[in-house]
C-alpha cells in the first residue's frame, strides 16, 4: 500500500499532485505529519512543500475546470475531513484526464461529493457570519471566539474587513487555536501565547472588558428574550435552526 | 442605560408580532471608513425560541397609540405599560448591536401618536441620523405608518432600505370592522407611493449611476391569517395581485394570536393557526420559484389549503392527468412540479443529463425525495406505480402522517419549516 505524507497545507497538497504525475503513482493513502503514529505501515514517501510546484498545478487546474470549481477544491480541502485529500485527487485526475469538462456530470459520485462537501464548507463559514458575537475591550478592540467544525475562518476575514472597517478585531478559532487581528489597515493571523479568554464561553476576562460591555450583552439576552411569542414556542424548530453546537458562545444562551 | 433595558423589553415586546425578518435584497456597500454593509442575501444572526430568524433589532418607537385595531396588543383601549425611546436611543443601540454582529440592521414601527405625520417623522429622523451622522450602512427597515402623507413616505424611502405598509386583513369590510381607523385607501395609497419612488429610482439610476437608491430592497407587508373568515384563496389572490401589480418583494403570512380575548369581534382560539400559516408559506413559495399561477393552487372549487399535505403534493393529486413526467426529458418547469423535487434537484437533473440518462440511484444522491418523487416519474429503470396506477384517489392516504408517529413527537402539531420540493 502506498502510503504518503505531506505538511497538511494547501500548498503542500498540490505539490503532491504533482508528484503524483512526475512519479506516475497515485498513493492509496494520505497522511499529514501528525497523523502517521496512528498507521501501522510506514509512509513510503514524504511531500516537500514547494511553491513553484504547487503553483503549476494551480494554474493546470484553471485551465482545466472553471474558476468556481477550482475555489471549490480549496474550500473541499478546507473541510478537513479524513481522506478528503484521496477524493480532491480523484476529482484532479479525472479533470486532468478528460477531454470535456467533468465538473457539472454530478451523476458522477465525486463529483457530486465534492458539491456536497462544498456546500457543506460554504454553509459552515456562513455560520461564523451569522453566530460570531463581538464583545468590546477596554482598549476598543472587538474580540470573539469561534469553534468551527471546518477549518473557515481564513473565507470569512474580507467579510468583516468590509463590514467593520473602523474597528479593530480578532476572531479567534478555539479549536485550531489560531485567529485573525485587523488593525484597521490590515488583517493577519496570530496564536495567543497567553489566553484570557474562559474556555468554556468565549467570553474574555473581566479586567479587560470594556466599560458598557456587560450591559450590552445584558440588553442582548433581554431582547432575545422580549422577542420570543410564548404562543409559538417550538424547541424542536429552533434547535435545527440554531445547533446545540453554536451555543456555548452565544451570549443570548448563556445563562 | 438600564432606563433602555427596560423599554427594550417593552418595546421589542410590543413588535415581535411583526413576522418579517428579511434583511435581504439590498446592497450597500461600504465605500471607506463608515459602518456596515448590506449583503444581498442577507443574514440572521439568532434564532428565538419559536424558531423564527433574528436579523434586525425589532422595536417600536413607541407602543402608545391613539388608534384601536382590535388584533393589536398595543392599541388604545389595552392597559399595557407605555413608553417611547429617543432618537439617540435607538441609534446608539443599533450601532452597539451590529458593532457586535448582533444584528443586520434595525427594523422600526411605532404606534400612531399625535398625527400620522408625527409620528412617521420620528422614523425618519432615527434613520437620517444614522445615515448621515454614523455613516452607517447596514440594513434599515422602517414601518410605513398608516395615512403619513406621501412627502414623508419619498422621504422614508431614501434612507430605508425597505419600507413595508401592513395590509393586516385580507378583506376591506373585515379590516373596517377590526381596524376602524383604518381602510384600504390607507394602506393602497402609501403602497404606491412606494412603488412609483421605486419605479422612478430604477429609470433614474440607469441614467446616472449616482443616483439615489430609494428602499433598494423594496417593500413587503403581513397578513394576518385566521382572525377573520377570509379563505386561502382570497388570501393568496390578494398577494398574488401584490406580486404582479406592486412588485412586491414578500408577503408575510402571521397566523393569528389571540391577544386579546374579550374582543366579541374576534374568534376564539386555543392556538394560533400555524399549519394553515405553513401551508400559505408554501404556496407563496410555488407561486414565485416554482412558476405556479395561484389558480392552480387555489381556485372557487378548492378555496382553502388542504392542511394535511402540503399544496404542490394537493396539486399534483388533483391533476394526475400531467404525470408521470419523465426526468430524462421534461423541461425545467414540469420537472419541478414532481413532489419531492425541489429547485436545486431540479437544477442538478438538468445540467447532469446531457451526460447520460439519470437513475433513480443518481436521483437520490442529488437530494430527491424519492419515496414522495417516485409515483411521480419515470426515469432509467424505476419500476414503481405511477399516480395513475394507484389512483388519485387513493394517493393521500400515502402522504398523510402516521398516527403512532404522532404520538412519539414531543410536540404535537407543530411544524418545522419545510417548503415543499
Ligand atoms: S395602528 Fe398599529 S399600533 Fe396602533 S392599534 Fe393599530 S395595529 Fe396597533
Amino acid at each position: 500500500m502506498a502510503i504518503w505524507i505531506y505538511d497538511k497545507t494547501f500548498e503542500g497538497f498540490l505539490t503532491l499532485v504533482f508528484d503524483c504525475y512526475q512519479k506516475k503513482i497515485f498513493p492509496d493513502r494520505i497522511l499529514g505529519y501528525g497523523n502517521v503514529q496512528f498507521s501501522l505501515f510506514q509512509p513510503e514517501y514524504e511531500v516537500l512543500t514547494d511553491e513553484v510546484r504547487a503553483k503549476r498545478v494551480w494554474d493546470g487546474l484553471h485551465k482545466k475546470v472553471s474558476s468556481t470549481n477550482c475555489q471549490m477544491i480549496y474550500y473541499v480541502f478546507l473541510s478537513e475531513i479524513e481522506d478528503i485529500e484521496l477524493l480532491l485527487l480523484r476529482y484532479i485526475r479525472k479533470a486532468f484526464g478528460s477531454e470535456e469538462s467533468v465538473e457539472l456530470n454530478f451523476g458522477d459520485c465525486d463529483v457530486l461529493e465534492l458539491l456536497k462537501i462544498d456546500r457543506k464548507v460554504v454553509r459552515e463559514a456562513e455560520r461564523i457570519r451569522m453566530f460570531v458575537r463581538f464583545q468590546k475591550t477596554k482598549d476598543g478592540i472587538y474580540y470573539a471566539s469561534f469553534d468551527p467544525k471546518y477549518n473557515v475562518l481564513p473565507l470569512v476575514t474580507k467579510h468583516f474587513e468590509n463590514r467593520f472597517p473602523d474597528q479593530r478585531w480578532i476572531i479567534y478559532d478555539t479549536r485550531r487555536n489560531y485567529g485573525f487581528y485587523y488593525d484597521l489597515k490590515n488583517t493577519s493571523e496570530f496564536k495567543f501565547a497567553e489566553s484570557f479568554i474562559d474556555a468554556s464561553t468565549g467570553k474574555i476576562d473581566q479586567s479587560i472588558m470594556g466599560t458598557d460591555e456587560q450591559l450590552f450583552q445584558d440588553m442582548w439576552k433581554s431582547y432575545f428574550k422580549s422577542i420570543c411569542i410564548k404562543e409559538r414556542i417550538n424547541p424542536k424548530l429552533h434547535m435545527q435552526m440554531l445547533p446545540k453546537r453554536f451555543w456555548k458562545y452565544l451570549i443570548e444562551k448563556q445563562t | 442605560m438600564s432606563n433602555v433595558l427596560k423599554k427594550l423589553e417593552i418595546l421589542a415586546g410590543a413588535a415581535k408580532y411583526d413576522v418579517s425578518c428579511a434583511s435581504s435584497g439590498s446592497n450597500r456597500s461600504n465605500s471607506g471608513k463608515g459602518l456596515g454593509n448590506a449583503s444581498p442575501w442577507g443574514i440572521c444572526h439568532s434564532f428565538t425560541e419559536d424558531g423564527r430568524c433574528v436579523s434586525l433589532l425589532k422595536i417600536m418607537f413607541t407602543n402608545y397609540c391613539m388608534y384601536d385595531c382590535a388584533y393589536c396588543l398595543n392599541r388604545r383601549s389595552n392597559d399595557v405599560p407605555r413608553t417611547a425611546f429617543t432618537v439617540k436611543e435607538i441609534v446608539d443601540l443599533t450601532i452597539e448591536f451590529y458593532r457586535r454582529n448582533y444584528i443586520e440592521g434595525l427594523f422600526l414601527s411605532s404606534g400612531v401618536v399625535k398625527s400620522p405625520d408625527h409620528t412617521m417623522s420620528l422614523l425618519i429622523r432615527v434613520a437620517k441620523e444614522l445615515r448621515t451622522n454614523h455613516r452607517y450602512n447596514g440594513y434599515i427597515h422602517l414601518k410605513s405608518i398608516p395615512g403619513a402623507s406621501t412627502e414623508l413616505i419619498r422621504e422614508a424611502g431614501l434612507y430605508a432600505d425597505r419600507l413595508s405598509v401592513n395590509i393586516e386583513i385580507p378583506s376591506e369590510p373585515n379590516l373596517k370592522m377590526l381596524a376602524p381607523e383604518k381602510d384600504y385607501r390607507s394602506i393602497l395609497t402609501p403602497m404606491n407611493s412606494i412603488h412609483q419612488g421605486i419605479l422612478v429610482s430604477k429609470e433614474d439610476t440607469r441614467k446616472f449611476r449616482s443616483a439615489p437608491k430609494f428602499v433598494p430592497a423594496g417593500q413587503s407587508t403581513q397578513l394576518i391569517v385566521g382572525a377573520t373568515p377570509d379563505t386561502d384563496n382570497q388570501i393568496l389572490t390578494l398577494a398574488s395581485g401584490l406580486y404582479n401589480h406592486q412588485d412586491l418583494k414578500r408577503v408575510y403570512y402571521s397566523g393569528y394570536i389571540p391577544i386579546n380575548t374579550n374582543d366579541s369581534r374576534l374568534p376564539v382560539l386555543s392556538t394560533p393557526p400555524l399549519v394553515r400559516e405553513n401551508r400559505l408559506y408554501q404556496s407563496d413559495w410555488l407561486m414565485r420559484f416554482y412558476f405556479f399561477r395561484v389558480d392552480e393552487i387555489v381556485n372557487d372549487r378548492h378555496p382553502n389549503l388542504d392542511l394535511d399535505i402540503d399544496p404542490k403534493l394537493s396539486y399534483a393529486i388533483r391533476n394526475p392527468w400531467m404525470f408521470p413526467v419523465d426526468v430524462n426529458k421534461a423541461p425545467y418547469e414540469l420537472i419541478l412540479r414532481v413532489p419531492g423535487i425541489g429547485v436545486r434537484s431540479a437544477k442538478l437533473i438538468l445540467t447532469s443529463r446531457r451526460y447520460g440518462r439519470i437513475s433513480s440511484y443518481q436521483l437520490q444522491k442529488m437530494g430527491v425525495v424519492m419515496k414522495r418523487a417516485k409515483y411521480f416519474i419515470t426515469c432509467n429503470e424505476l419500476g414503481s406505480s405511477t399516480i395513475n396506477e394507484i389512483k388519485p384517489e387513493n394517493m393521500k392516504q400515502l402522504f398523510m402522517p402516521k398516527k403512532e408517529i404522532k404520538k412519539k413527537d414531543k410536540h404535537p402539531g407543530q411544524l418545522s419549516f419545510v417548503f415543499p420540493d
